[in-house]
């Protein structure tokens, strides 16, 4: 099929950066999104131009390195996907693809779709994990940890951390993310210990990057790859509160 | 060169704590002053940085991906193997010893594979302890699931993604050290070369990918973790960024690479959809446990799956190794399917394919099971392929996945480069010819957090710290070679690209050097190899500069190396005149087929010295003794 790309290029943050369009003749259905960039990109080095930058890594779904909004949503169209497992028959010949790189003030643009997340690392960095050095833990069998609970913890650890939410998000908000990792230690009973430091921390963290407020539009649970539910927001919330309370009561 | 593999003495089964009481010790003051550079991130790096900060070490930790938490590890689906013996079905340590033993195919060190199994507990109820959310029963305690090549269930999981759980308990393990500022962590920063001061590892050479800024860094030793080199295919289920450089640049600079020949050609992959595939993707060996893979009996028969009765289907890995049957080990798989389809019963467009059937387990089990069990990957299958596995076979060939054989160490998992530590995948020394699944991912955090942990320290206590500074004449050294090499690529201004030159190399790879291998193959691929070596340094175009992110410079370098690898590879393959595990030399095979060892000629390691890119390389021996387990012809019929 054949389809005309309109591809966000920026030298450098600098750079105040535009839309540029480039003809795909050729588009087989079985490619899959990032390929048909390769293919692009092999055509503009061999004509002398500089191949678009984009994030890539694992190519299956679950690294979360890549992520570029496509037709003005986040990962593209087809829900639960990153943008490395969309594929061509998701589109049809004759379709224009508008492509550009997550935007948010705490992901500043690196070059053309490529953006810096040193943020989310810096937010987990200031609490999310569960304190344990090597060789302190006791034997795995001696808690019990309720299924459902195993389970939920699960989904919220799903995350993949490409920032999607954030991309989607009008007020570039990190709760999704945040609300993701903070529920995934919050459900288990390993992890209540440090439940409302955490929460505290992460907060505050994720404030003091840049990131916007939640106002419940959910646009982020509709774009997030990995299905984290909204869930995770309110979790997160109850368990800041709850640590505003007991530090308020004490 | 002289190799040393520094394994303890006496019974197997006291080796290791034995040995953890002679290393010497630094106390805690003195740990501070020592400073450990770790590349790689995934789970052996991102644990040994942890460990080694919690313990007191001054680290500084490096990736090339974004973040740490990208690493390739991310991507293991199925499990994690420890001997915990939760299901009461036999299993022990000595157990899991011997399965890794022979699954390795007699090629592997017994005393690392025994520590491997002893620590293996431990991994898992640091995991945890860390929150990793593994599957568990209703009663609260942790599950289980079987996995190829053992007859018990010892494999723990967190559904399709246990290795994104893993190392996310890594990832942030590494976060808090960062946070708590004794990691320094480095992202998108690669690693060109490795800085020797005396012999002695002591620093390395980095590119900013972002501001192109070439860095020098000083240490009291390095750790390398950068993963295997299956990318030297091409095409392969490693992620697209994963590279031999760090290893291969260790090598060029003394460090024995041990059997680059064990490559593992995973059975279950999605099989090739066009000539733009840029990487092949994994259907975890899990899904073994419940689907049936079979191949039409009669060659050319185009009928659809479901159209083929029972009695015209040939279940071929039951009908030829009963007692394992679809859970025979990953080499015997794949050779498998490779036999059926040379012999023209391969299913799919381009007849590369066999089928992976669910369609009774749904029947016995229902949907819904199987969906709690593989839904995530029934989707991931449905979204490349277009096609719904709970209605028809998934079809799937074998692929490239994982490397056996890396640079070599001793029983400390230091290289025979003073200084020079190497883990996870990036070393030789636990999986022998073949790894058992499961095992990769057990590895990777058994080096990390429970044994170099222990044997660095033996290593700094014998160091002066911070000795050597990064104004050492070999760092200036390896520096300017390092700029020369950028602005030769920058320069050559010809007509072909890296990848179009790495999908070459890779075919060459895969077509002399794959599933089956021999003599003449080999000698083409080594009359070719240095031929496409030459076109590249004269026919490369790298556009851009290097004083900013240009990924297509990333590319160049990491594919000039694999270049160079690739005939490493070759040679060994030609060198080792036998069949074991991931290797299968035609020449080498019983009547019926099967890989025939020569265990007279060839039970040692192969570890290669680097001998200038003119001269083949130089083979030293490390010859393998088993006193545990005897070796045996491995059978899983």
């Amino acid at each position: 099929m054949r389809l005309k790309l309109h591809v966000w290029r920026q030298r450098g943050p600098a750079d105040a950066g535009q839309m540029v369009s480039y003809d795909m003749p050729d588009v087989s259905p079985d490619m899959s999104f990032l390929e048909m960039l390769d293919v692009l990109n092999e055509r503009l080095t061999l004509e002398g131009e500089e191949p678009i930058a984009f994030d890539h890594d694992c190519r299956e779904g679950i690294c979360g390195a890549c992520g570029l909004v496509i037709n003005g949503i986040a990962h593209g169209p087809t829900r639960g996907t990153t943008t490395c497992q969309l594929h061509m028959r998701s589109f049809k010949d004759g379709d224009e693809i508008w492509i550009e790189p997550w935007r948010a003030r705490a992901f500043p643009v690196i070059k053309d779709l490529v953006v810096d997340r040193k943020s989310f690392d810096r937010v987990i960095e200031s609490g999310g994990f569960i304190s344990v050095n090597t060789g302190s833990a006791p034997e795995a069998n001696i808690l019990s940890v309720a299924k459902d609970s195993a389970d939920q913890a699960f989904e919220y650890a799903a995350c993949i951390g490409c920032g999607a939410c954030v991309a989607a998000c009008k007020n570039a908000s990190a709760m999704l993310f945040v609300g993701a990792k903070v529920s995934h230690l919050a459900s288990l009973p390993q992890g209540r210990v440090e439940a409302g430091r955490r929460a505290r921390a992460m907060v505050s963290a994720m404030d003091a990057e840049g990131f916007g407020s939640c106002t419940n539009q959910f646009e982020c649970e509709a774009v997030c790859p990995k299905d984290i539910s909204v869930r995770a927001i309110a979790k997160m919330n109850r368990e800041y509160l709850r640590a505003g309370l007991l530090e308020s009561e004490s | 060169m002289k190799l040393d593999a520094r394994i303890p003495d006496g019974p197997i089964d006291t080796k290791w704590e034995r040995h953890c009481f002679e290393l010497k010790l630094i106390n805690p003051a003195n740990k501070r002053k020592f400073r450990v550079i770790v590349v790689g991130t995934g789970l052996a790096g991102a644990s040994a940085a942890a460990s080694l900060a919690e313990l007191g070490y001054q680290v500084d930790a490096f990736c090339f991906q974004d973040s740490p938490r990208r690493a390739h590890s991310i991507a293991a689906q199925g499990g994690i193997n420890a001997a915990k013996n939760y299901q009461g079905d036999g299993d022990s340590i000595y157990r899991l010893f011997y399965d890794t033993v022979k699954g390795g195919d007699f090629r592997a060190r017994e005393a690392n594979v025994y520590r491997l199994a002893q620590v293996s507990v431990n991994i898992i109820d640091q995991c945890v302890a860390q929150g990793v959310p593994f599957a568990r029963e209703y009663g609260g305690y942790l599950d289980n699931r079987s996995f190829g090549g053992a007859q018990v269930s010892r494999t723990f999981y967190a559904r399709g993604q246990t290795g994104q759980q893993l190392l996310l308990g890594a990832y942030q393990a590494l976060a808090r050290q960062v946070g708590n500022k004794k990691v320094r962590m480095h992202r998108r920063c690669e690693m060109l070369d490795l800085v020797l001061v005396d012999g002695h590892a002591k620093g390395i050479i980095t590119r900013d990918l972002i501001t192109g800024e070439i860095s020098r860094h000083a240490a009291d030793a390095v750790i390398l973790a950068t993963g295997g080199y299956g990318n030297a295919f091409f095409l392969s289920t490693n992620a697209k960024g994963c590279n031999v450089t760090a290893a291969y640049r260790a090598y060029k600079k003394g460090a024995a690479f041990a059997n680059p020949c064990y490559t593992q050609i995973h059975p279950t992959c999605i099989p090739v959809a066009g000539d733009h595939q840029s990487k092949l993707t994994l259907m975890s060996e899990s899904l073994r446990n419940d689907g049936r893979i079979w191949v039409p009996k009669q060659k050319g028969d185009r009928r659809a799956a479901g159209d083929i009765p029972a009695q015209d289907r040939d279940y071929y890995l039951e009908r030829k190794y009963p007692s394992f049957g679809n859970l025979a080990p990953r080499d015997i798989a794949s050779r498998a399917a490779k036999e059926v389809c040379d012999e023209g019963r391969g299913v799919g467009p381009r007849g590369l394919g066999v089928y992976l059937d669910f369609a009774e387990s749904i029947q016995r089990l229902g949907s819904h099971v199987i969906e709690e069990r593989y839904g995530n990957l029934f989707e991931m299958y449905n979204r490349i392929t277009g096609e719904d596995p709970y209605a028809s076979p998934m079809r799937i060939f074998p692929a490239v996945h994982y490397t056996m054989g890396g640079l070599w160490v001793d029983y400390n998992l230091m290289s025979n480069l003073p200084g020079l530590f190497v883990l996870g995948e990036a070393n030789f020394s636990d999986h022998g010819a073949n790894r058992l699944g499961a095992s990769a991912l057990m590895q990777g955090l058994a080096d990390g957090y429970f044994v170099v942990p222990y044997t660095i320290g033996h290593y700094l206590a014998g160091q002066r710290p911070a000795a050597v500074s990064t104004e050492h004449a070999e760092f200036a050294r390896a520096e300017e070679e390092t700029r020369q090499r950028i602005s030769t690529f920058l320069s050559l201004k010809g007509s072909r690209t890296a990848d179009s030159f790495h999908r070459e190399l890779g075919a060459v790879l895969w077509d002399h050097c794959g599933m089956s291998r021999s003599a003449s193959g080999l000698k083409e691929a080594l009359r070719r190899i240095p031929a496409l070596r030459q076109e590249f340094w004269e026919n490369l175009r790298v556009p851009g500069s290097g004083a900013d992110l240009n990924q297509s410079l990333e590319k160049a370098g990491r594919v000039a190396d694999f270049m160079e690898f690739a005939e490493l590879l070759c040679h060994d393959a030609l060198t080792r005149e036998e069949s074991c595990g991931g290797h299968f030399r035609e020449e080498y095979q019983t009547s019926e087929g099967e890989a025939q060892r020569d265990d007279a000629n060839f039970t040692h390691v192969s570890a290669w010295e680097f001998k200038g890119l003119e001269s083949p390389p130089e083979e030293h021996r490390e010859p393998l003794i088993f006193e545990n387990v005897p070796l045996a012809v491995r059978s899983y019929k």
